[in-house]
């Protein structure tokens, strides 16, 4: 190697030599992270129709996003669909988790099977359940053809339940992976302890409730954050499975913030809408990952 | 943890029998949707208005693959979704290597050459992984308008290289953490270069996070469909984007087959990185969702 050449202009590239490999990068992320964000707010500040406008309108489109129907109906539905879809995943995965870890033959068999839906793109898993829950020709026919004449099952198409057929579809989708990450911290509670309980007399149930589920907190909080985070940014599963549909009943802010800015020429409203979804994600983010790297700190 | 809490006693006791079927019934639970999506598409249309969705093809029709291959109908144009899985690979794979060599250099400089306020560096670019795509629509639309990138290949490669870059950045940094910087201080000292050492000692032992980081980035790009939808909606549409013009598009007798087939083409490429390298993908999970 030729370490002379190196040596001579040494220090100077020592000193910036890392650093200038890493500053496109950083630049990039300035630019196209904040620096975008920073545009946007101005948007949802701005007269943007169809196009943007920079003339200064206050916080009109604010005013305006809260007095929309759609955007209620699309908080509603956050509301209902986030709720659901992180307590039925962790309840789920949690509970999957447990009764993977009794020393199952075929384990290794099974866990990929709760887990693959994670490698499909939600558009895939959207069209599939959509076919999957077809009033006419999906598995309310099954039923029917099996003797169950009586079988009702029309979400998809009732205004008042198509939003829990997004539950479902969502459920089906992430709760394998939720699985997956209470399984590694099953694997990791101290098993001395476990011992302990057991001379005690403990029972399953107790030995699980007191002693091991109070240590999987770190994965109870990391499980709340990935999956509200997908909640909020939830848009491709909806679109394909319902639409928003039927009218506007699956609405959620990430359809709403995309009809309005690019079909219904409403950018300022459209824009203020995404800063709301910002401001919602980036309260559960920043303060994780500013205790997520603290720790890091110390160890 | 592995514990020994249920079943200690050898023999079959009720509960096992309770586990094991429970067990199965979820993952009956699981398989379902993928498994009426692949009979549906092997079946006839006559067979799927009188059949049942859960049974086999009493006459198997590789029609349905064909025609969403070759000739089915996406927006004006009828000629399948071929097009458009071409196009989401020649997305993908620039996307990919380009997001993960940046990735790995980062993790290089975030952890063997670090400089004052690199952990703000570090932290600001970490944020931008989790921001929702929805804020930056609106200035991006309008920055590859611009430079004549709207609805290009192009366009959503840097797309998809801009917002990668992220996670890449963290594999990468938490992988290099653990190591040994006495080895890289030892390289320093014999006067190795920046990049000498990089190449020389650090990637050979990078393998485990390459496929990890290759993994999450291409069923990451790949699964995508915001961005695709939002820059590149016509001819230039990657595979999600075609299948939901597909199986969305209300002009026609709806060919649920077909439909169905072409779910399978854009969910083959994941499944299939999924069952070789189902390992490394479940690392990828972990690591972007529980950092330190």
């Amino acid at each position: 190697m030729s370490t002379t050449t190196v040596r001579s202009g040494g220090d100077w590239l020592r000193q910036f030599l890392p650093r200038l490999v890493l500053a496109p990068s950083f630049a990039i992320t300035l630019v196209f992270v904040y620096g975008f964000i920073i545009y946007t707010g101005y948007i949802s500040v701005s007269k943007s129709k169809m196009l943007p406008n920079l003339d200064f309108v206050g916080l009109d489109n604010y005013r305006k996003l809260w007095k929309t129907l759609n955007w209620q109906v699309a908080l509603d539905n956050l509301a209902i669909f986030g709720i659901l879809y992180i307590v039925i995943c962790g309840a789920l995965g949690l509970f999957l988790a447990i009764l993977l870890d009794q020393k199952i033959r075929g384990e290794g068999f099974l866990r990929p099977i709760y887990l693959y839906p994670m490698a499909l793109s939600f558009v895939v898993t959207g069209t599939a359940w959509k076919w999957f829950l077809n009033p006419g020709l999906g598995l309310e026919k099954t039923m029917h053809d099996w003797g169950w004449a009586s079988f009702k099952f029309d979400w998809l198409i009732n205004p008042d339940m198509a939003i829990y057929t997004v539950v479902i579809a969502g459920v089906w989708q992430s709760s394998g992976f939720v699985m997956a990450m209470f399984l590694a911290g099953l694997r990791g509670v101290d098993e001395e302890q476990l011992k302990a309980a057991q001379l005690d007399g403990a029972s399953t149930f107790q030995t699980y409730w007191r002693i091991i589920i109070p240590q999987l907190r770190a994965v109870f909080l990391s499980a709340f954050v990935v999956l509200a985070h997908m909640a909020i940014k939830a848009y491709d599963l909806v679109v394909a499975l319902t639409g928003g549909g039927p009218g506007n009943a699956t609405e959620v802010p990430a359809t709403f913030m995309y009809s309005y800015t690019f079909t219904r020429n409403q950018m300022g409203v459209g824009a203020a809408s995404a800063m709301i979804m910002l401001m919602t994600i980036a309260a559960i983010i920043v303060p994780y990952l500013y205790a997520e790297t603290r720790e890091a700190r110390h160890e | 943890m592995n514990s020994t809490i249920v079943g200690t006693k050898q023999g079959v006791s009720p509960w096992r029998v309770v586990l094991y079927v429970t067990l199965i019934v979820f993952a009956i639970f699981y398989l379902l949707p993928l498994f009426v999506m692949l009979v549906t598409s092997f079946k006839t249309l006559d067979e799927i208005r009188l059949g049942n969705i859960l049974a086999f093809p009493s006459e198997w029709t590789t029609e349905p693959w064909v025609k969403a291959w070759g000739n089915a109908c996406v927006g004006l144009t009828c000629e399948g979704i071929k097009g458009y899985f071409w196009n989401s690979i020649k997305m993908v794979v620039p996307a990919v290597l380009l997001s993960t060599l940046m990735g790995a250099l980062n993790g290089y400089v975030l952890t063997k050459w670090r400089f004052p306020g690199h952990k703000w560096v570090f932290g600001l670019m970490l944020f931008g992984c989790f921001i929702p795509f929805q804020i930056v629509l609106i200035p991006m639309s309008q920055v590859l308008g611009f430079f004549g990138l709207a609805g290009t290949t192009a366009g959503l490669i840097f797309v998809h290289v801009v917002y990668g870059l992220g996670f890449t950045t963290l594999f990468f940094r938490n992988y290099y953490e653990a190591f040994p910087t006495e080895l890289v201080k030892a390289a320093m000292i014999d006067g190795a270069s920046f990049l000498g050492i990089f190449w020389r000692i650090l990637l050979p032992s990078s393998g485990p996070i390459i496929v990890v980081t290759i993994i999450w980035q291409f069923t990451n790009v790949w699964n995508d469909f915001l961005f695709g939808a939002s820059f590149a909606a016509g001819e230039g549409a990657p595979m999600t984007v075609a299948l939901n013009n597909l199986v969305n598009s209300s002009t026609g007798v709806k060919e649920y087959n077909v439909d169905m087939a072409a779910a399978m083409f854009a969910a083959l490429p994941t499944l299939l990185v999924y069952i070789v390298a189902g390992r490394y993908f479940v690392r990828g999970l972990m690591a972007g969702s529980v950092k330190g």
